[in-house]
């Protein structure tokens, strides 16, 4: 990665106690938090370099100064620049060194207390491993004029480099800058003795920067912002020309030299540069005049519309811009000879443009989208003089790169990704044919036949959908095919694809994609006539090699047999579980206001989904995502509101509780209170992992009170959507050819169900249950689930069993109730829906089951009614053992 | 520059030096129980003991001191010392802090024991870098989510740590000082603090050898810096060699070895793991295949100095040493004189 380089560097001086009121109220006052904020705000606003200063008499600054920079290291969108650490005081200073990792800068040191002490403090700086600020300051004072300037900075400058073995490039002068129009004559000289002084010491002092506050030089203009603002600029713009590189500035205040008014400035510059003696008259007498005028009007480059057409096509492309596209594709398509070549000329050229900077990281997938939807406008512009084309003389099609089948396979309903990878590949001229959600295996086939595909790409979420691409692979085996075979999707993983979906597949190469950027690439070396061969006998070779060492290694993992797990089972506190719920049975709830569920939304996974990497918010200000990230984040809420305001969506909900008790590893329910009529048992399972005494073996019937104990326990179950309405809403985009909108609400419906669960179960813990009544957690911290109590899911970590779901649908009636059914592989539909059990016990957490030995697998099998055959499908990404292999060691 | 500086600086200048492979996979192919981890010396020992493989120093030192002769057969010009976790503070999970000293200097002169054997038999320059390790806390990370501004450790603390067992291991006669697998550099700050006292003290210097861990593939520490940053934060230590190991496999270590080869103005050592842990936690690059990708950096003139460590046995450090050989070092940039600090990302003043 490349350096942050600067030839001038603002160093924001807003976290310093001298210098700022507010940030010294909210030091004095403790509050580090909005102190940190502030930190923030100035890296944000541009700050290189962040001056950290609390000198203050009321303060213990040694400890202020720890408490602040220890708090910067642990945000990374603050602790990402430098710090200066400023103080007239050693120990400051020093407790400050202690506590940066990066390399700063002391600010300051000097010659007032005589070399020794000087020599002292340098050498320290240096084994700290920190640049300095050296103050033109010695016995005698602080250095006022040209002469007392530059001797000062060249005996420093001397002895840091000659005796300290100080590098020259890691000092800093600050030739003080003071006062000027004050009215005493003597000062009128100052701004000039400084800029000299810079001069003189660019000049003779190798390597060695300059730095000053600037804000001292206006001080008699305090309370007239814009004459200050305008001598510093003018200060500025003369300092930095003759080698100024580094200043204490408030950077977002100061206006561009040449854009302060022509009169204030020539009255500025008389003063900074002392050019008449009657300047600082001539300022006071006009200062009034531009007090308080402030402008600011926000340009929009339009400067692109002037260039020909397929440069403009290939900025709106690059720029995802739509508002001009018909009438620059029209053009195109007036000057060219047909239709067609508009595609493979400018618009083709353009997204080649897009591709290219997709593929070196300067341009992210919200971007290529975007790009995406201009280009499909384009495309539809032209559609109907294609088609009057062939009508009359049966003109040729456009020839695409390779012809790409994408599904999302039985049994699944997830295609956020699948349509992000479509995209992706139809901006690379791939021609996409996209069966959608919850395709079978034979409309794969025959649609793979009908189009003569060259690649077919699988997506699945769910756990089950491994086992559907296993059969879909074993189906193009046996009819015959060829063609490369995609793997993508969250629980796809490289092992599995190797182990088992490649194996069923001899004829064709199974890939599996990581994500959606990869696409690209892979297709088109798996379609490329010189290195197809050689690819994919790579990744078959690698492939085999990964499911051998798989093999190997199978039986090495040390598993305790179920009766030991069970016995090392987790006993709760049974005098903290939680009272009854207010009331027993379901209840639901219908048109949630998405307002109300907004708040509640976890951004992070939202990038994620893009492809963006970093946590909410700090991907805001990313330097390599932040961009992207912003403008995606603004049209997602901007969408968030018209779905809100238009009720796109709507969001429900189903909740109930019931008597519950633990039986083995069993949760049984009742009907009522009596508990003696049975309503439902849930089935879990439990951890195998070897373990000892002080860490359980768990399963999530021990969140429950076991029959034994004859405590009354309870448990909840839920299942929220927030996908009423989603598809009309996905089919609504797709009809105007918007990608990027259709791909975005859908991820946001998906966003929206988490926070419909999220806020359901902060309902349920303060008022249906209302076992945390008091609970008083923010959104933040509810994201975070700091609170008590989990909603685990069947099919997730701590019951991968997705089969659970049925008991669950059937005990909260969820078809009937909010609309939400569930698909032959448990997939809940519509698809941004979540559900799962409530458990209350403080000493409920999440976990995840790891890999289960086979006498689990029967026991369970056996509890559930179903065969061991049946369990090992469903369960088989848990399996600490090869069913196939055990069975036949069963069988000899 | 000291004797031993002046003599790797020549040898580097020469040809690309090899640094040894994993102490831990060794040990862990012996398979010592606690009894033997105990030996005599340590029956009453209030606590388990097994795992602290430092201890073998003192219990099992002809192990010891047979795998550092291993490596250096096997073709290390520089073997590092069995003292990772020999300070202080990481001693405390055993109780052993009281040995941090004992084991620093016997650790240091097992190593030069093996190595003068070694040169003997092959007349062949050796040289003992002092392992310095990360201690297990961190100076710049909060162990306590809650509580963002509170630090397990102090500078201080880690100083006083971190020259105890710097002083151990000259005593035993270590050639080099190595503080490496750095993954927290507010940590490294402070041992590279305690090692200039020490030179000040003794009115010499050794060469210091410097080793990060890029923790994970989003190319940064675990404290957040990216290789430049990182550099920037530690040049003032004029180490002998600046470079990275563990955490990753070589293949996922070149672009970060790559970068600090670009912008570090001294010799890049690198050893990484034996490739990334499979699904099981182990590592399992083979020797062939390690050592044609750490061929690759040498071919490619990145590097000067490479090693194995997790995972990597004397046949990987043997394999990367025929790799390497007749390859030529890479060649010390000139890195213009320019103001460079960094923060979790490097900054560089232009002017």
């Amino acid at each position: 990665m490349t350096s942050a380089a600067s030839s001038f560097v603002n160093v924001g001086e807003r976290t310093n106690v001298t210098g700022s009121a507010k940030f010294r109220k909210l030091i004095t006052a403790g509050d580090y938090a909005a102190a940190l904020d502030v930190a923030r705000e100035q890296v944000e606003n541009g700050a290189q370099i962040l001056d950290v200063n609390m000198d203050e008499g009321l303060l213990d600054s040694e400890k202020a100064m720890t408490e602040f920079l220890n708090l910067i290291a642990a945000e990374p969108d603050i602790a990402r620049v430098p710090v200066m650490i400023d103080s007239s005081k050693w120990t400051v200073i020093e407790a400050g060194l202690k506590c940066v990792q990066g390399k700063s800068i002391v600010n300051s040191i000097s010659l007032k207390e005589g070399e020794e002490s000087f020599i002292h403090y340098a050498k320290k700086v240096r084994a700290y491993g920190a640049a300095v600020v050296v103050m033109a300051f010695d016995e005698q004072g602080q250095a006022d004029t040209f002469k007392r300037k530059t001797e000062i900075c060249a005996r420093a400058y001397k002895i840091l480099v000659e005796q300290v073995g100080f590098p020259p490039q890691d000092i800093v002068f600050d030739p003080n800058v003071f006062a000027v129009a004050t009215g005493i004559e003597e000062h009128s000289n100052y701004g000039v003795d400084f800029i000299e002084a810079t001069k003189w010491i660019r000049e003779n002092l190798p390597h060695a920067h300059i730095s000053g506050g600037v804000s001292n030089l206006s001080f008699a203009f305090r309370g007239n912002e814009p004459v200050r603002a305008a001598m510093h600029s003018v200060f500025l713009y003369h300092a930095i020309r003759v080698g100024m590189d580094m200043g204490i500035v408030n950077a977002g205040a100061l206006p561009v030299y040449d854009d302060i008014d022509p009169e204030l400035r020539e009255l500025a510059e008389d003063v900074v540069l002392n050019r008449r003696a009657d300047s600082t008259d001539r300022l006071l007498a006009v200062a009034d005049k531009f007090k308080g005028g402030k402008q600011e009007a926000r340009v929009v480059d339009t400067k692109w519309r002037e260039q020909p057409v397929s440069k403009r096509l290939e900025h709106a492309l690059v720029h995802g811009i739509t508002e001009f596209i018909d009438a620059d594709t029209e053009e195109a398509r007036a000057q060219a000879e047909r239709p067609l070549h508009v595609i493979e000329g400018p618009l083709m050229d353009g997204m080649n443009v897009v591709g290219d900077l997709f593929g070196s990281g300067k341009m992210f997938l919200p971007q290529v989208v975007k790009s995406a939807r201009v280009m499909k406008q384009a495309v539809a512009y032209l559609m109907p003089y294609m088609e009057e084309e062939k009508r009359l003389n049966g003109g040729s099609q456009r020839s695409a790169a390779g012809k790409i089948l994408m599904a999302t396979v039985k049994g699944d309903v997830h295609d956020i990704g699948k349509n992000i990878v479509g995209v992706v590949l139809q901006c690379n001229n791939y021609e996409v044919i996209d069966l959608g959600v919850m395709v079978p295996v034979t409309k794969i086939l025959a649609a793979a036949k009908e189009h003569e595909v060259d690649v077919i790409g699988l997506s699945g979420l769910i756990t089950p959908s491994l086992d559907e691409m296993v059969t879909v692979a074993s189906e193009l085996e046996r009819e015959g095919f060829d063609v490369p075979l995609l793997i993508g999707g969250a629980t796809t993983s490289k092992i599995h694809t190797a182990v088992k979906i490649n194996p069923a597949y001899d004829r064709g190469q199974a890939v599996h994609v990581i994500d959606a950027s990869r696409a690209v690439g892979v297709v088109s070396q798996l379609l490329s006539k010189e290195n197809r061969e050689a690819y994919a006998s790579g990744i078959r070779a690698d492939y085999l090699e990964l499911a051998e060492r798989h093999a190997r290694t199978q039986e090495d993992k040390v598993r305790s047999p179920i009766a030991a797990a069970r016995a090392n089972r987790l006993q709760i506190d049974l005098d903290k579980v939680a009272s009854k719920p207010t009331f027993l049975g379901t209840k639901v709830f219908k048109e949630i206001p998405l307002d109300t569920l907004i708040p509640f939304i976890d951004w992070t996974p939202f990038f994620q989904t893009w492809e963006l990497k970093g946590r909410y918010p700090e991907i805001l200000t990313d330097e390599k995502y932040g961009e992207a990230a912003r403008n995606l984040f603004e049209d997602a809420t901007a969408m968030l509101r018209q779905m809100a305001e238009e009720k796109w969506l709507e969001a429900r909900a189903v909740i109930g509780f019931w008597p519950a008790t633990a039986r083995g590893d069993d949760i049984v329910l009742f009907t009522d209170d009596d508990r003696s009529q049975e309503l439902a048992t849930l089935h879990t399972l439990r951890q195998q992992m070897a373990r000892t005494k002080d860490k359980p073996n768990l399963a999530l019937s021990d969140f429950i009170a076991p029959e034994e104990s004859d405590v009354a326990d309870y448990i909840g179950g839920f299942a929220v959507t927030a996908g009423i309405g989603e598809e009309a809403v996905a089919q609504r985009f797709a009809r105007a050819n918007d990608d990027y909108g259709g791909i975005l609400a859908k991820a946001l419906a998906d966003r929206l169900a988490e926070a419909a669960a999220e806020w359901m179960h902060a309902e349920v813990r303060r008022t249906h249950w209302g076992y945390a009544a008091d609970e008083t957690l923010s959104n933040e911290q509810i994201i975070a689930e700091e609170y008590q109590g989990i909603r685990p899911a069947p099919g997730y970590p701590a019951q991968p069993d997705h089969t659970e779901k049925a008991t669950l649908f059937e005990l909260l009636d969820a078809p009937e109730a909010i609309g939400l059914t569930l698909t032959e592989s448990y997939a809940m539909w519509p698809g941004s829906a979540v559900s799962g059990l409530y458990f209350s016990h403080p000493q409920s957490r999440y976990f995840g089951l790891g890999k289960i030995d086979r006498d689990q697998t029967v026991d369970y099998a056996g509890r559930k009614g179903m065969s061991t055959d049946q369990m090992e499908k469903w369960l088989a990404p848990v399996l600490n053992y090869d069913p196939n292999r055990q069975a036949k060691i069963a069988a000899e | 520059m000291t004797d031993v500086e002046a003599k790797i600086r020549k040898l580097a200048s020469e040809r690309i030096l090899v640094l040894d492979g994993a102490m831990g996979t060794m040990i862990q192919q012996r398979k010592f129980s606690e009894e033997d981890f105990r030996a005599q010396r340590f029956t009453e020992w209030n606590r388990d003991v097994k795992g602290n493989n430092d201890l073998l120093i003192l219990t099992q030192p002809d192990c010891i001191r047979d795998i550092h002769l291993e490596y250096f057969r096997a073709g290390a010009d520089i073997v590092e010392t069995n003292t990772f976790s020999s300070t202080t503070i990481a001693q405390a999970d055993y109780g052993m802090e009281a040995l941090a000293h004992e084991l620093n200097v016997e650790g240091a002169r097992l190593a030069r024991q093996a190595g003068d054997i070694a040169e003997k038999e092959d007349g062949r320059p050796r040289f003992v870098a002092g392992t310095l390790g990360p201690t297990n806390r961190t100076a710049s990370i909060s162990p306590d989510v809650n509580n963002p501004g509170f630090r397990a450790v102090t500078f201080d603390e880690l100083a006083t740590a971190y020259g105890e067992a710097a002083r151990g291991l000259l005593e035993g006669g270590a050639d080099i000082l190595l503080v490496e697998t750095i993954f927290d550099t507010l940590n490294a700050k402070a041992a590279i603090f305690a090692i200039e006292e020490i030179f000040a003290e003794r009115g010499s210097r050794v060469p210091v050898m410097i080793s990060g861990t890029i923790t994970d593939l989003s190319g940064r520490t675990l404290s957040g810096q990216t290789p430049t940053a990182f550099w920037n934060a530690l040049n003032h230590a004029r180490p002998i060699s600046f470079g990275l190991n563990c955490a990753l496999g070589a293949k996922e270590m070149r672009g970060h070895v790559a970068e600090l080869s670009r912008v570090a103005d001294t010799l890049i050592c690198a050893y990484p793991n034996a490739g990334l842990p499979n699904e099981f936690g182990l590592y399992d690059e083979s020797p062939e295949a390690m050592a044609e990708l750490v061929g690759e950096f040498a071919s490619s003139g990145l590097v000067n100095i490479v090693g194995g460590c997790c995972g990597t046995t004397p046949a990987h450090i043997a394999a990367i040493a025929e790799a390497v050989k007749g390859k030529a070092p890479r060649q010390i940039p000139e890195i213009a004189p320019k103001m460079r600090l960094s923060g979790l990302e490097p900054f560089e003043l232009v002017a």
